[in-house]
């Protein structure tokens, strides 16, 4: 039996105070003064009166802005169900590959991680860009299957017209799966690996196909992983900032941009910090659906 | 490779130094907390906070042979960025390089030092033109640093004729998918009424919604809103128009010339960069002495020769060769020089307004 923290309580303070203190000086407190600025008004260029007013909240919930923020869910919302489709069978295929392959595939699956966010950004912007290394790609192909045609005597193609693959929403969704399928990935593989492979023999050994295995069998057991994947790979694309302001078009702001743009160009903090916070108590309830969900399956707690 | 690292460097962009900077900046700030300064003398070390690719090759090396003073130079990328940081307080800088609106908006905060001219006798290098801005009337707080104008820069041979006029950003569906804006809600929106025949400042209110309405029938016709790295689009062929600086412009006609800059009939907007010292610098003396050396003819000379922008300091512009004096994207014509103005600070609401229009737009 394990002892009880109660038995050892100056080895449970010194084990939870440094941890605890971080936590308090660098994010609660931190946390709560953007908190207060979100009652308040500017006075003056540098001051912030905090009045208790809840005015910048009123001003959040004017449709243009409730607009902004169902648009930034909705692009989050693809992003993690595009994320879990092809999250699940890599993290499938990670869990039944043999024990050295696994350490390499889980190596690559994190391998994007080692390079900075930003510069991954602008490597997707040389790529997809309209002089980038996909339509170039292309117009070679196009003007390889030019030359062939024009050799068998068909008509020569029409010039090659480059795909226009950024400054729009489908680069904004396709940077942020890029960069939030490892968050997907990770959590599946863990819940996945968990599970017990003689389930899966005695479901095939008792006639159900593989197919009929996976969604009956496989999802079910997965399903705190998948909703800890679906949660960690939501929260961070709805507070995407730097993907849709590098790779978006003129209307792919998310509520992240107008945020930035609240503290700095429009120097208004106080509707910044509500819009923040807005943001947080949305972020709050999915968290707390998520732990709902988690505890109506029994296997959530394993 | 060069799409991704070669010269995206620049004035204004360069987003990916902003958090280097930000944490480098936080560090050595911290690390050298003003030493109490001893009667008169200061320790030879001074805090500059600029612009990114905005100095001299040699600058801060030929500042510390003649005084010995050790320049530690961070960087901001938009003024906004450089207003934040120092909101709460001065964070130990000396020197800093706000624009002109932010000269005035530092001002009626209450952020700047006024400057001691019998300290900056190099003063009289400056054009007399710059001495008494409306931003900072007689040159209390500022020292003109450069001066720069926005405008259209565009590749020459997939546009008819010359785009001199702001129609074809702003009113036009004419190079539709080939246009990219500066996502500066307050230039846009001035620019906007420039274009509509209006002043850039003191625009009515009711001329607000028309601007509006007509810059979200625009926004189909608009590829992109750029972070200041329009040169960067231009140059890669993403568009073929773009809202930028005319600095920004020459530095990437020195690698196409395909490329030109016009400014707009309607006239534009200007901006000038302006030395200035922080209040609670530690090192007032220090910083009186860098300005004054950032001025002088032949230091000033050097700067222009690497930035390309236009300079205030007519001793330091005699000294440059013709292909800079008289490029005319550098100093455009004086008949079209006369329609353009500053921007004033006209208070934060007016600058709240100007974001919430163009967060509309964007929504729309």
């Amino acid at each position: 039996m394990e002892q009880s923290w109660k038995q050892a309580k100056a080895v449970f303070a010194a084990a939870l105070g440094p941890p605890l203190a971080w936590l308090v000086v660098f994010f609660v407190a931190p946390m709560a003064i953007v908190w207060a600025y979100s009652f308040g008004h500017n006075a003056g260029l540098t001051q912030i009166a905090i009045t208790g007013t809840f005015q910048n909240y009123a001003r959040a919930i004017e449709p243009l802005y409730l607009m902004i923020f169902l648009k930034s869910a909705w692009v989050a919302g693809l992003t993690t169900v595009l994320c879990l489709v092809l999250g699940f069978p890599v993290a499938l295929a990670i869990t039944f590959a043999s024990d050295k392959a696994k350490t390499w595939l889980l190596l690559l699956v994190m391998l994007p991680f080692w390079t900075n966010l930003l510069i991954r950004t602008y490597a997707l912007i040389a790529v997809l860009r309209t002089e980038g290394y996909v339509n170039m790609s292309l117009e070679w192909l196009w003007k390889g299957g030019g030359t062939l045609a024009a050799l068998a005597g068909l008509k020569p193609f029409e010039p090659f017209q480059p795909l226009e693959l950024l400054h729009n929403n489908f680069a904004v969704v396709l940077g942020l799966v890029y960069v939030h399928l490892p968050f997907m990935v990770l959590p599946l593989y863990s819940a996945l690996d968990r599970l017990d492979k003689s389930l899966l023999e005695a479901s095939l050994d008792l006639g159900a196909g593989h197919l009929r295995t996976l969604f009956k069998v496989v999802v079910p057991l997965a399903l705190p992983g998948i909703a800890s994947g679906v949660l960690i790979t939501f929260i961070p694309a709805l507070g995407a900032y730097l993907t849709p302001d590098l790779l978006g078009g003129p209307d792919s702001q998310m509520i992240a941009n107008v945020i930035e743009r609240q503290f700095k160009r429009a120097n208004d903090w106080p509707f910044g910090a509500a819009m923040s916070f807005v943001l947080m108590y949305l972020t709050f309830i999915a968290i707390a659906v998520q732990g709902l969900l988690a505890k109506r399956t029994p296997e959530g707690r394993a | 490779m060069s799409t991704i690292t070669g010269r995206g460097l620049n004035r204004r962009s360069l987003l990916a130094a902003t958090g280097a900077a930000a944490i480098g900046m936080t560090f050595t700030a911290c690390g050298e907390k003003p030493k109490a300064a001893g009667a008169g003398g200061e320790e030879p070390k001074l805090n500059f906070y600029n612009w990114d690719t905005y100095i001299g090759e040699t600058t801060l090396a030929d500042f510390k042979k003649a005084t010995g003073v050790d320049v530690n130079m961070s960087l901001f990328a938009t003024n906004d960025e450089l207003f934040a940081k120092l909101k709460a307080g001065n964070p130990g800088f000396d020197v800093i390089v706000p624009s002109n609106e932010f000269v005035t908006r530092m001002t009626q905060a209450d952020m700047l030092t006024p400057l001691d001219h019998a300290k900056i006798p190099n003063i009289k290098n400056i054009d007399p033109t710059f001495l008494n801005p409306d931003y900072d009337p007689g040159r209390k707080f500022s020292m003109p640093y450069t001066w720069l104008l926005l405008g259209i820069g565009y590749r020459k041979s997939k546009v008819q004729g010359v785009p001199d006029s702001w129609k074809w950003l702003f009113d036009s569906d004419k190079y539709k998918g080939r246009i990219a804006l500066l996502s500066e809600s307050a230039d846009l929106v001035r620019l906007s009424a420039k274009y509509l025949g209006h002043s850039l400042n003191n625009i009515p209110a009711d001329m607000i919604p028309q601007i509006e309405k007509m810059l979200i029938k625009q926004k189909p016709f608009v590829k992109a809103f750029h972070d200041d790295n329009g040169q960067d689009m231009l140059l890669a062929g993403d568009v073929d128009l773009v809202l930028e600086y005319n600095g920004d412009i020459a530095q990437v006609m020195r690698e196409d010339p395909d490329l030109d800059f016009v400014v707009p009939k309607e006239g534009s907007l200007i901006n000038s960069d302006s030395l200035c010292i922080p209040k609670g610098a530690p090192r007032p003396n220090n910083a009186h002495a860098f300005i004054n050396y950032l001025l002088d003819a032949q230091a000033g000379a050097a700067i222009t020769k690497k930035i390309l922008y236009p300079t205030p300091n007519a001793a330091a512009k005699a000294l440059m060769p013709d292909s800079y004096k008289k490029n005319p994207v550098i100093f455009p014509p004086p008949e079209v020089m006369a329609k353009c103005e500053y921007g004033a600070f006209e208070g934060a609401e007016k600058a709240s307004l100007y974001e919430e229009v163009i967060t509309r737009v964007r929504a729309a």
